[in-house]
């Protein structure tokens, strides 16, 4: 601003001089072609380097001092114009320059008074003859900026510059060596600005050298101190944080890195975001299947045999105790559920829980299909149970004079069928909703007796080798089932009266071992009071069969399974069988429908914790339970309603730390007895003994005979 | 995570089902605010909750503006009602070590412990059954010391150390970006680094000082006791200590949010090496 009322003030002042410039300036330009090719350079240098050049113009007004046009306007227009431009701009390259070149102008312009100070319109025309001038010459007139290339012009070709006249030589002394005192004294006119001149180019030398230094670029960045500072006002003023001075570090970091992130963002961020984008395509999936075609009719069916639990109101519930899933995870769980069930033949469908890992969750469902369309497992099983064949072909064929190894592996358990105890329902697992469900295989007894015995973080990939002492058979995909298997027995619960023994499953069921393992729903069931079911435990009870220490949840007896098989086999019992009992003891656990209350204790810590969800509002509250057993699994009542949910790591609690397991006795050696010891050589006496016996038996002619006899076969006994 | 923004924390922390029912939500967002008012905290964290077997502590702490001066720890059974719990010793932690198992709910309840107690007179060494009684107020004073020692969490940036030395939180940390929030090495223990002084000059050389002025996690050990997972499709991480099992912390890269909470039983997994 202050540099364009300068200039005003320039044209108002010399209205000679600016008569005179126009034309000069259009004789400039038509010149010749060395105006014109250097003109658009200083401007295209403008930019970067004009600052540096502001320093200059003051003294291209006062060169012309010595005429009397000029002098008028010299002062007028170099005082004022310079401070704004000192304000604005420091460059302390140029002031170097001019003293560098100010030696030999000194010397070049001496020689060039005369013709300049005779004609004022003749220096303007010699200095347009260098193309520079005249750029200096309608800049002084329209604005600083042309004034500043002129004189580093000036500079550059100082040197070739004959043409200058003696003033100004002198007027750049006197700036570089600040002896502004001659420049008052050379006019009277010239004596008040001057005054106001001197303390203004003081300055100006140190602000331009200041400026100079902070426009300084920097190697490494390429950035500069000048800019960076007025970036980051400019970013303090836009944004107008409160205590600025307090945070004007970081947005001096924000302001830098601002300048390097717009290199990197378009190639870093397209990679970095594409697994986003890979999971919001899949659970668009989810949410679109509603609007797949279908027959109305159909939806209408299905709706009303709807396998999909109402996944929303138990996680209502659920928050009400403070456990649960956020609720948009929450929901899209809920759509990968609808998913599943549209997907497979499900009969019933529950959410079964989180179970945590390293690397991913697991979300657990589970389901029951409808009858007879689960023949996969079937398949499965013969597959492993030729193999086991192949295994034991493989050992018979061993078979030699040789003892055998007697050595039978511990009688493998079978697991229990589908729709029966430990198998009675099937899991998927996903990572995340969205992502496919996987089907968890069967359970065997073997799984989960050496799951009890181990702790091991699941790590998110089902295909991933549990390693452990004692050997876990199966991939992580066992474990979690196995797992699996113990929390539900462990802690699927419902209020009492809620199922009750189904009439005629419990008959079929009578066959095993008479107990119960089935049950329905009560259509009777009433309700219990909230407040009973936290005040008692024995409100709740269990609906899911007790997993005995066999691994199963039905008996299995080992013994007279073994009788069916080989005879051989058979032979070998027998021996433990005398050792042990004839029969070994049913193992019994509690029956279905137990209650809770009757739970074991963790070492003196109750296994279950009630609580009333809120204590404020207790007549809309509902129970919620925790177990102390397995942190993580809840359930909650209001009365009619029931669910279960598990959410954590999968571990059981001990209030001990988890050791391994013993190390399997080691075998006994053979017992040394009358198998294992031999009898000493016999002596000579009794050979002699014997020999004596024999002779009185035998003939006395026979003797010699004999006696050899005797004493070979007597060697091969000994050998034997 | 802070008392301020606690609802979008609780959200974003959800992922391991820990959460608060909206009763206890809405009087924590009340009560918070007066606990800040009244004992003049210049922050004010929702610390988590200890599982007990009657009762559940509820514990919030205070912050000076020094970040890193010792915090003021509260505990509350209702939420409404806090009451100041004294500051950790070493010798607190050293006599409520020998206490198993979980805690009751209820801060009078007395743990016995018998020690055995060993008298020299003269030549003869006699045999003691000495009972100690140790208050549970004492043991969740020392677990939730050894909780914030062990396995409290920031972001790289979130703090940073002003030139006079206190600890200020940074207001124009923008969040990690992405490749930095999957590195264990952009999330700090929030507390005094104890490891930082034993570094050679060489890593030293590298750390910027107004940042990495506290101890990184990628140095725990035993090496695996932080479990890292990218949920929401990249969108949050979320950090889940192994060793004191029931730590979430979360960090949405490229926002402000992040933070930690603790809803456990107060029981250190000391099975960790096994369970690897």
């Amino acid at each position: 601003m202050e540099d364009l009322t300068s200039s005003k003030q320039e044209k108002a002042n010399q209205d000679p001089g600016e008569a005179e410039r126009p034309w000069e300036e259009v004789a400039a330009f038509s010149q010749g072609p060395e105006s014109g090719l250097s003109e658009p350079l200083e401007l295209e240098q403008g930019p970067d380097t004009g600052p540096k050049r502001r320093g200059s113009p003051p003294q291209s007004p006062e060169s012309r001092a010595s005429t009397p046009l000029d002098d008028l306007a010299g002062p007028g227009t170099s005082s004022p114009p310079s401070l704004p431009q000192e304000g604005s701009y420091t460059p302390s390259p140029p002031a170097l320059a001019r003293q560098d070149l100010a030696a030999p102008w000194q010397s070049d312009k001496t020689t060039s008074v005369n013709p300049e100070a005779g004609t004022p319109q003749d220096h303007h025309l010699e200095q347009s003859d260098k193309g520079e001038p005249t750029a200096s010459q309608t800049c002084q007139s329209e604005g600083i900026t042309f004034r500043q290339s002129q004189q580093t012009k000036h500079h550059l070709y100082g040197p070739e510059d004959v043409n200058h006249n003696n003033s100004k030589q002198k007027e750049l002394r006197f700036n570089v060596f600040q002896e502004e005192d001659s420049n008052s004294n050379h006019d009277l006119d010239r004596a008040e600005p001057g005054a106001s001149e001197v303390a203004p180019s003081m300055l100006e030398i140190a602000i331009q050298s200041a400026k100079a230094y902070l426009l300084k670029t920097s190697s490494k960045s390429g950035l500069n101190l000048y800019d960076h500072l007025s970036d980051m006002l400019t970013k303090v003023l836009d944004e107008r944080p409160e205590d600025a001075v307090d945070i004007i570090e970081s947005i001096s970091q924000d302001v830098k890195m601002e300048h390097f992130r717009k290199k990197l963002d378009t190639l870093q961020n397209e990679n970095e975001m594409l697994p986003t984008y890979e999971i919001a395509e899949k659970q668009r999936a989810l949410f679109l299947q509603g609007n797949l075609e279908g027959a109305d009719q159909e939806l209408e069916d299905e709706i009303a045999e709807n396998a999909l639990p109402n996944v929303m109101e138990s996680a209502f519930y659920f928050e009400q105790a403070g456990v649960g899933l956020g609720t948009d995870e929450t929901y899209r769980i809920f759509l990968a559920l609808k998913q599943l069930t549209d997907t497979h033949p499900i009969q019933r469908c529950r959410f079964w829980g989180k179970i945590l890992g390293l690397e991913m969750n697991y979300i657990v469902a589970e389901v029951e299909f409808r009858e007879g369309e689960d023949e996969e497992n079937v398949e499965e099983e013969e597959v492993t149970e030729e193999r086991d064949d192949a295994d034991s072909e493989a050992d018979e064929d061993d078979e030699d004079e040789l003892p055998r190894n007697f050595y039978k592996t511990p009688q493998a358990i079978p697991k229990e069928e589908n729709r029966t105890g430990a198998n009675k329902y099937v899991y998927f697992v996903c990572n995340e909703p969205g992502r496919p469900w996987v089907k968890l295989p069967s359970v065997t007894p073997g799984q989960i007796v050496t799951a009890r015995k181990i702790k091991k973080f699941f790590t998110g990939r089902l295909d991933t080798p549990i390693i452990s002492y004692p050997p876990f058979p199966g991939n992580e995909s066992n474990y979690l089932r196995a797992q699996i298997a113990r929390i539900s027995a462990g802690t699927h619960v419902s209020p009492l009266g809620f199922y009750q023994f189904g009439e005629e499953e419990g008959e079929e069921e009578e066959e095993v071992e008479g107990r119960r393992d089935s049950f329905e729903e009560n259509p009777d069931f009433e309700g219990i009071q909230v407040i009973d079911l936290v005040e008692s435990l024995s409100n709740w009870v269990h609906h899911v069969q007790h997993i005995l220490s066999q691994g199963r949840c039905n008996w299995f007896n080992p013994i007279q399974k073994s009788e069916e098989e080989e005879e051989e086999e058979d032979e070998e019992k027998e021996e433990e069988k005398g050792e042990e009992t004839d029969y070994i003891e049913q193992e019994v656990g509690p029956p279905l429908l137990t209650p809770i209350s009757e739970d074991l204790e963790i070492q003196n810590i109750p296994p279950w914790t009630t609580r009333l969800s809120s204590n404020l509002i207790p007549q809309y509250a509902i129970a919620v339970l925790r177990s102390n057993l397995w942190p993580g699994a809840y359930a909650f009542s209001n009365g009619k309603k029931f669910e279960n949910f598990y959410i954590g790591w999968g571990h059981k609690y001990s209030p001990d730390n988890y050791t391994p397991p013993a190390l399997p006795p080691v075998c006994q050696e053979y017992p040394s007895g009358s198998e294992i010891t031999e009898m000493d050589d016999p002596t000579v006496e009794e050979e002699q003994a014997f020999r004596a016996a024999q002779e009185a038996v035998v003939f006395p002619t026979e003797e010699n005979e004999e006696t050899e006899d005797d004493e070979e076969e007597e060697d091969d006994y000994d050998q034997e | 995570m802070d008392a301020e923004s606690l609802l979008l924390s609780l959200e974003l922390a959800s992922g391991s089902g820990q959460g608060l029912s909206p009763d206890r939500r809405a009087s924590l967002l009340t009560s918070l605010m007066l606990v800040k008012r009244d004992y003049r905290f210049d922050r004010v964290l929702f610390w988590g909750r200890i599982l007990g077997l009657v009762g559940d502590y509820y514990i919030a702490q205070g912050l000076s503006e020094d970040q890193l001066a010792p915090r003021k720890t509260l505990y509350s059974l209702n939420c409404m009602e806090w009451s100041l719990l004294p500051p950790a010793t070493e010798e607190m932690v050293a006599q409520t070590s020998v206490v198993k198992g979980r805690f009751m709910g209820d801060p009078s309840h007395e743990y016995e412990h018998t020690e055995v107690q060993k008298t020299n007179e003269g030549e003869k060494v006699f045999e003691e059954d000495v009972v100690v009684q140790i208050k549970e107020e004492t043991r969740l004073v020392s677990v939730i010391d050894q909780i914030d020692k062990a396995v409290a969490v920031i972001p790289r940036g979130a703090l940073f150390k002003t030139p006079f030395g206190p600890v200020h939180v940074n207001r124009t940390f923008e969040g990690l970006s992405l490749s930095e929030a999957k590195k264990l090495s952009s999330y700090f223990h929030f507390r005094e680094p104890v490891q930082l002084k034993n570094k050679t000059l060489l890593e030293k050389a590298d750390l910027d000082p107004s940042l990495d002025f506290l101890d990184s996690l990628e140095h725990d050990i035993p090496k695996g006791s932080w479990s890292m997972q990218m949920e929401r499709g990249n969108a949050l991480v979320v950090l889940r200590s192994l060793l004191w099992p029931g730590l979430t912390f979360f960090h949405a890269p490229r926002t402000k949010n992040c933070g930690y909470i603790y809803v456990g039983t107060g029981e250190k997994n000391i099975d960790l090496p096994f369970m690897l």
